[in-house]
């Protein structure tokens, strides 16, 4: 019990709990299977990213530009699969093999020019998507394949509603679960991902005990790369039209997510579960704040508020435990 | 000191002619050395005496210049590097411990274990298992579940070495292993090295402290100015004659004996209490005088220092300065009071580490430098920089250079220099020569003595007992937050006052930590 006050995660379920009775209190149709499973799909985009993002955030470092990445891997695959036709596994391996090209440049500026991550990524969020724009002079792309809309309605569990509408577990969630699941199994089982977690938390004790933090790196940012590819194919899933814009500004809704899920900016800290939550807060906040009709625009305002209550939190628990560590002996 | 000495004369290390060259400095010229199998060996030298050069050089981190010969047990290495020092286990322990606060301490321990192994995936009893492994070998306990962050630096220290235990190692190397210890603290590591020697593991400490030098180690050697002065045994040494060697110079201890001191009392302090921090502290500190403040860690010296700084306002008692009564709840009102105070932790609190020397310097009189529009008169400041960089006789490269490239000696006068531009009356010293080399000690001491002498009162803590019999007029033992004993450099001894310290208390390193 002791050992859950302590965690972070415990404070943020506590808070959707919350949040969940009093939007059911307004709007009894929000703790509904069917609410739920919506949700579970439209935020396997934002979920999928803010895995990606946790590692990156673990390793030490930060990344902007995913968004733009994403939706380069977007474009590219739309181009690629309505002009040479293809199926699902050829639009997924298109998109992350773009989004793994782009993270590797990042990760080659940030360690052979020893700039930062934020400026690093700062730069090439704005040149993946300038050079984007530019070529695509920022068309729209329809008209995807009849087998491109199919999957995007596959379920692996439907149900009917008492109007008669289907609704389920949609095929894209079982997307995200799976990287879910791969993701946990690499940050607590692989040497690799005990690495991360021991660049974040100190690079050259990391490098001193042999890790090769050059190669640490390009995994981290070609995996968040990697993800950002399959994000894009999700989102152009879900809304069946590829537009340059459409994602592109979503990196603080995702780094929002991450932080509010208990990962430190500075590196080291982070887990997959506080991460989740995070991103289920903001889908709850999200979701909830439009079921009772508030306009949406409240929805920044109450984000930036979490985000200042969540983090202030944390760093007060953090320091009633420093102050125990260094109480005096004195009677 | 040590029986075992006789029966494991060969040689574990033998270096030959080892010399390194860096732009425009030779680090090391032409030094032997040598460390044979389970020996205790200490490696003692001044800043920049080439001592970690050194260190690299036999890690395998740095490549010695052409000519340098290196044997391993009888193996002659012709292109030595880290790979070669590993594998012969040999395994460096450095002053920052190299370890990951945000991990628990059994990954700690085992991570460079798991890494050498090569294997892709962690299996966490083995993490488990690797690191309790490692504590039976020197008979340590450590709580394996809790964050590296979350223990004392002492048990750090543990962990490093259970860490570098988890390889099979033949010779230790420790950097400055006990800068941040306890006596008690370091007694209990110097247990831990008597037992790896036991186990035919050889030590080399890299050390300032040359009390301890000469406590633990068999043979000393001395380098100065990259050159071997040469290898002792301990015995043939003490603190004086090893200074001697160090320094090249006669550093005499003389005893402080207060002239500027009189009757008028600056500070006064009168039942002083704060829950945790101290209880029923009185004294009065006069014109010209040096009050030594010793005691343990955690004996609340730091916590009455930054009361008398304003930073931690006691609960009950009075704090009288020049006679009247104040508040001291800011640190604001204590430097506009005069008083001035040095932290222990000159990186962390006392310097801005990135910020050049001089803008280090002038930090805390920027309103003095102010001209008639309210701006800083760059001309008022670079006097007072380069007024203070003389006096102090600071060695810079120039006043603008970062406060990093200086030596710990030279940071401690700016973090001094600081403080005296204040124009204090009283001023709090707190450890002012942690990890600082034995002449910019004495040279600290020098500076401190001549401002006594100018009419300052200073309160000197440190937890080296010789430190401030030498340089006080005054003693007073801080136990478990209360004044336990005073007295009177002229007539105790160093071991009476190191006995009050250590008999107050039954300190034990282990006590359970809610």
């Amino acid at each position: 019990m002791k050992k859950w006050l302590r965690r972070h995660e415990t404070y943020v379920f506590l808070v959707i709990v919350l949040f969940s009775i009093i939007i059911t209190s307004q709007n009894a149709s929000f703790l509904t299977l069917e609410n739920l499973f919506d949700l579970l799909k439209s935020y396997s985009f934002l979920g999928i990213l803010a895995i990606g993002v946790l590692f990156v955030l673990i390793s030490g470092g930060i990344d902007i530009s995913f968004t733009a990445v994403a939706t380069v891997a977007m474009y590219v695959m739309a181009i690629a699969t309505i002009q040479y036709g293809g199926n699902m596994l050829t639009a997924f391996l298109i998109a992350c093999s773009v989004g793994v090209a782009l993270g590797l440049i990042n990760a080659v500026i940030i360690y052979v020019f020893n700039i930062h991550s934020i400026i690093t990524t700062i730069a090439t969020l704005n040149i993946f998507y300038g050079v984007l724009t530019v070529l695509s002079g920022g068309k729209w792309i329809y008209g995807f394949p009849t087998w491109f809309r199919e999957f995007a309605d596959r379920r692996v569990l439907t149900l009917t509603n008492e109007a008669g509408v289907q609704y389920g577990l949609s095929t894209i969630t079982l997307i995200w679960l799976a990287i879910l699941i791969m993701a946990w199994v690499i940050l607590r089982y692989t040497t690799l991902g005990r690495g991360l977690y021991a660049m974040g938390g100190n690079p050259d004790s990391a490098a001193r005990v042999g890790f090769n933090i050059f190669r640490l790196q390009m995994f981290v940012y070609a995996f968040m790369g990697f993800l950002a590819g399959i994000a894009g194919v999700i989102q152009a899933l879900l809304v069946q039209t590829v537009a340059p814009n459409s994602i592109v500004g979503k990196e603080l809704d995702v780094l929002a997510a991450v932080v509010l899920g208990g990962a430190s900016l500075f590196g080291g800290t982070g887990t997959l579960l506080g991460t989740m939550l995070g991103v289920a807060l903001i889908a709850v906040m999200s979701n909830g704040l439009t079921m009772m009709r508030v306009p949406s625009f409240w929805y920044n305002v109450f984000i930036g508020l979490i985000i200042i209550i969540s983090v202030s939190a944390s760093a007060y628990r953090r320091r009633q435990r420093e102050r125990r560590m260094i109480a005096v002996e004195a009677e | 000191m040590s029986g075992v000495g006789t029966n494991m004369t060969q040689p574990f290390l033998s270096m030959q002619n080892v010399s390194k060259r860096y732009v425009g400095v030779q680090a090391l010229d032409a030094v032997d050395f040598e460390i044979n199998k389970g020996e205790i060996h200490c490696l003692v030298g001044e800043n920049g005496s080439g001592k970690s050069t050194l260190i690299k050089i036999i890690s395998g981190a740095v490549r010695p210049d052409e000519g340098a010969q290196i044997e391993i047990k009888g193996e002659r290495f012709l292109d030595y590097g880290a790979i070669d020092a590993i594998h012969r286990g040999i395994e460096v322990i450095y002053q920052d411990l190299s370890l990951f606060p945000n991990l628990p301490v059994a990954e700690n321990i085992a991570l460079s274990q798991i890494v050498a192994r090569g294997n892709r995936f962690v299996n966490w009893r083995d993490v488990q298992h690797i690191a309790e492994e490692a504590m039976d070998r020197i008979g340590v306990e450590l709580s394996l579940d809790e964050l590296l962050a979350d223990i004392l630096i002492a048990d750090q220290q543990l962990v490093a070495i259970c860490r570098a235990l988890t390889r099979d190692v033949r010779l230790m190397i420790m950097d400055e292993p006990t800068a941040s210890l306890t006596r008690k603290e370091v007694d209990s590591l110097l247990a831990v090295v008597h037992d790896m020697q036991s186990k035919g593991i050889a030590t080399l400490f890299v050390s300032h402290k040359l009390d301890e030098v000469l406590q633990i180690a068999e043979r000393v050697t001395v380098l100065r100015d990259g050159e071997k002065v040469g290898t002792f045994s301990s015995q043939e040494l003490d603190d004086e004659k090893l200074t001697m060697l160090m320094t090249g110079k006669r550093v005499e201890y003389t005893q402080y004996v207060a002239e500027g001191q009189n009757d008028d009392v600056l500070l006064e302090a009168r039942n002083l209490s704060k829950r945790g921090n101290f209880q029923d502290i009185s004294f009065q500190l006069h014109r010209g005088e040096i009050l030594g403040i010793t005691g343990l860690l955690g004996s609340g010296r730091t916590e009455l220092a930054l009361a008398l700084f304003g930073a931690n306002p006691p609960e009950a008692g009075e704090i009288l300065v020049r006679g009247r009564p104040t508040h001291l709840n800011s640190i604001q009102e204590a430097i506009g009071l005069g008083i001035g105070y040095v932290p222990e932790n000159r990186l962390e609190q006392g310097l801005i580490m990135k910020q050049s020397i001089g803008k280090n310097i002038v930090i805390t009189i920027l309103k003095k430098l102010l001209n008639e529009f309210g701006l800083i008169d760059l001309n008022a400041t670079q006097a007072t920089i380069h007024n203070w960089i003389e006096e102090l006789s600071i060695m810079v490269p120039s006043a603008g250079s970062p406060a990093q490239n200086l030596s710990g000696g030279n940071q401690q006068r700016v973090v001094l220099a600081k403080w005296l531009a204040t124009d204090p009356d009283i001023l709090i010293l707190d450890g002012p020569t942690i990890g600082i080399d034995v002449a910019a000690k004495r040279a600290i001491h020098d500076i401190i003595r001549e401002l006594a002498k100018q009419g300052i009162a200073i309160i000197l803590i440190s937890d080296e007992v010789p430190e401030v019999l030498q340089n006080c007029n005054r003693v007073i033992v801080m136990h478990k937050g209360r004044f336990i004993a005073e007295y009177d450099p002229q007539q105790a001894t160093v071991d009476e006052v190191q006995d009050a310290i250590y008999l107050a208390g039954n300190y034990s390193r282990y006590r359970p930590r809610s």
